[in-house]
């Protein structure tokens, strides 16, 4: 295949009213990577009404060029007003490569984007590269619950296209000494044309502190807690550190946690400064959640407990033993 | 109202094995069950049909063995069901399958609102329900907790990673429900007995006579494996036997300390 007219990698910057997401920034850094080794530019893509911090970061965060479109009808995310401005925006320079961020509206975006080409879309990768003699990008993806980790390909059509889990890749650091080109398109849609209108917004109720995804010290509980009054104490810990509570998906499932708390391949993926696993066995599927994280502690009393596979720190004991011991030595740490 | 919901028949992830030599699914003594956000989603559609009349209809694409879960369906209250199989229907990836069932809804179709699962608990990608509906050429909105009917459009709530947005869309609409959105019901006794004895219609690629030969399968797909294989693990980690816990409690935060993790 020839595909010498498809050049860039483009790093989708979504923004929700205004504000860039990190996952935008953390591709960029991803991004920057397969540039290289496709020896292209990487450009960074912003559709919205206000615009100027997703440029800005973009700037910051490496982008040698950012395509903006800009309107009022992009102030809330439709997939048929982004699709269209995006696919404009693919038509007109042929992009090689494009990665979005595996949220919400970034799957929905994505489907819509790749369907319409009728090219690959690889969905929740965690790591990526560029096969040399092909220039295919191998999008490398766990299934089965992260049981099993496949790599794909996507070698007959282009733009090739991946969406990344938010935290699946740290930022890099910010340089702000990066110009990049921005490049304006006027791609309007008609707002009647839209097929969904949003009429309210209701925003998240801030249940337990800090978002566990963006926690330095995530403090998690599963199977072994037992029940949900004993995550008080997971709760103490994790305020003594200044993180939040988390927890695996037996325990989301027994209704002691709440979904948005849920650590893994179904649930959020994390990498703290200290991870802390409290009476979780280490299914692969809560592992793919948390095993990228600096320093990671486990807690269980069984010695074979799979979690001990990728813990820094093995503790083998009795969790409402040691916890609560934890809980005073830091205090007394603390003075 | 007329609704279809698309259901996927898929293995319990949570009781999987993998062979570790050749990197393949042990799927002997694994239950096969309806991937449970897609469950979700027939229960968003049975309620719908309560409140305005009108069928839900299902479909799966899968070997014979996906009837299970259809007559699942059918005893929770749906009220038709059709299997999707061919082998020409084999290796097909998200792009494919997603064209493959949009040609099926065509055929049986026309409906008011497609429904789905967010994602299947095996493959995990979430994008096969918003590919549906793009080849289709119909509006979607992904991650549904509840909707209602208004004269000729759905309000909508819809979860994002900021809160719930409430919105209105246009039918017809293709939705995805998640695990939050409500509390599948049980099959009825009788829902059973009826199921067990339902017509279950197989479409196959005969039957699609408009079908793009070169959109579906193996070779209709735009992506394909190169490999797979195991997450490794090794253990490194340093042991340490809560046989005093304060004492480990000490000892620990002294080496993170140390570390200057703390």
């Amino acid at each position: 295949m020839n595909f010498e007219n498809c050049k860039d990698v483009w790093v989708f910057i979504e923004n929700f009213k205004g504000q860039p997401k990190d996952v935008g920034f953390e591709l960029l850094g991803q991004g920057r990577l397969l540039a290289n080794g496709l020896k292209q530019d990487l450009c960074a893509v912003v559709i919205g009404k206000d615009v100027d911090e997703s440029i800005k970061g973009a700037e910051e965060y490496g982008a040698d060029k950012i395509y903006v479109v800009q309107g009022d009808e992009y102030e809330d995310y439709s997939s048929d007003g982004y699709g269209n401005a995006f696919l404009e925006l693919i038509n007109k320079n042929s992009p090689n490569t494009i990665l979005i961020g595996a949220t919400i509206r970034g799957r929905e975006l994505g489907s819509t984007i790749a369907v319409s080409l009728r090219t690959g879309l690889t969905a929740d990768c965690t790591a990526l590269s560029v096969e040399e003699e092909t220039g295919n990008v191998v999008w490398e993806r766990p299934a089965f619950g992260g049981n099993l980790y496949a790599q794909i390909i996507c070698g007959d059509t282009r733009p090739q296209m991946g969406t990344v889990r938010p935290n699946a890749f740290k930022k890099k650091d910010k340089d702000l000494t990066n110009k990049a080109e921005v490049v304006r398109e006027n791609i309007r849609v008609n707002p009647a044309a839209i097929a969904t209108k949003v009429l309210d917004f209701l925003a998240a109720k801030e249940e337990g502190g800090i978002p566990v995804e963006q926690a330095e010290f995530v403090v998690s509980g599963g199977r072994g807690m037992k029940n949900a009054e004993n995550f008080a104490m997971l709760q103490e810990l994790a305020h003594l550190l200044g993180g939040t509570v988390g927890s695996s998906r037996a325990a989301v499932d027994a209704g002691w946690m709440p979904q948005a708390r849920q650590v893994g391949q179904t649930g959020k993926t994390v990498t703290p400064r200290i991870y802390i696993a409290c009476g979780i066995s280490g299914a692969v599927q809560h592992v793919a959640g948390m095993s990228e994280s600096d320093t990671i502690i486990a807690i269980n009393k069984d010695a074979s407990a799979p979690i001990f596979e990728v813990a820094d720190y093995c503790i083998v004991g009795d969790l409402f033993q040691v916890v609560p011991a934890l809980i005073k030595e830091l205090k007394v740490n603390k003075g | 109202m007329n609704i279809v919901v698309c259901i996927k028949q898929v293995p319990d992830t949570t009781e999987i094995k993998i062979d570790p030599v050749k990197n393949t699914l042990i799927r002997t003594g694994v239950p096969s069950i309806m991937n449970p956000f897609d469950k979700n989603a027939l229960e968003q559609a049975l309620r719908v049909k309560e409140k305005n009349g009108g069928t839900v209809t299902v479909i799966s694409m899968g070997p014979d063995q996906a009837k299970t879960v259809l007559r699942e369906a059918l005893a929770m209250g749906a009220d038709k069901a059709y299997l999707v199989t061919d082998r020409a229907f084999g290796g097909s990836d998200t792009y494919a399958t997603s064209y493959i069932l949009s040609q099926v809804i065509k055929k049986i179709g026309p409906f008011d609102v497609i429904l789905g699962g967010i994602q299947a608990i095996d493959g995990d990608t979430g994008q096969t329900a918003s590919s549906i509906a793009e080849h289709l050429g119909l509006n979607r909105v992904s991650y549904v907790l509840d909707m209602e009917k208004k004269d000729d459009k759905v309000i909508i709530k819809r979860k994002v990673e900021e809160g719930v947005v409430v919105l209105e869309a246009k039918l017809p609409v293709l939705v995805t429900s998640l695990k939050e959105s409500n509390k599948p019901r049980y099959r009825t006794i009788k829902g059973v007995i009826d199921a067990l004895k339902a017509d279950i219609p197989e479409i196959r690629f005969a039957d699609l006579p408009g079908i793009d030969e070169t959109k579906i399968g193996l070779k209709g797909s735009p992506t394909r494996v190169k490999a797979t294989f195991t997450p490794k693990r090794n253990a490194t980690g340093e042991v340490m036997e809560a046989v005093n816990p304060q004492e480990t409690a000490k000892s620990l935060i002294g080496k993170l300390v140390e570390a200057k993790l703390l």
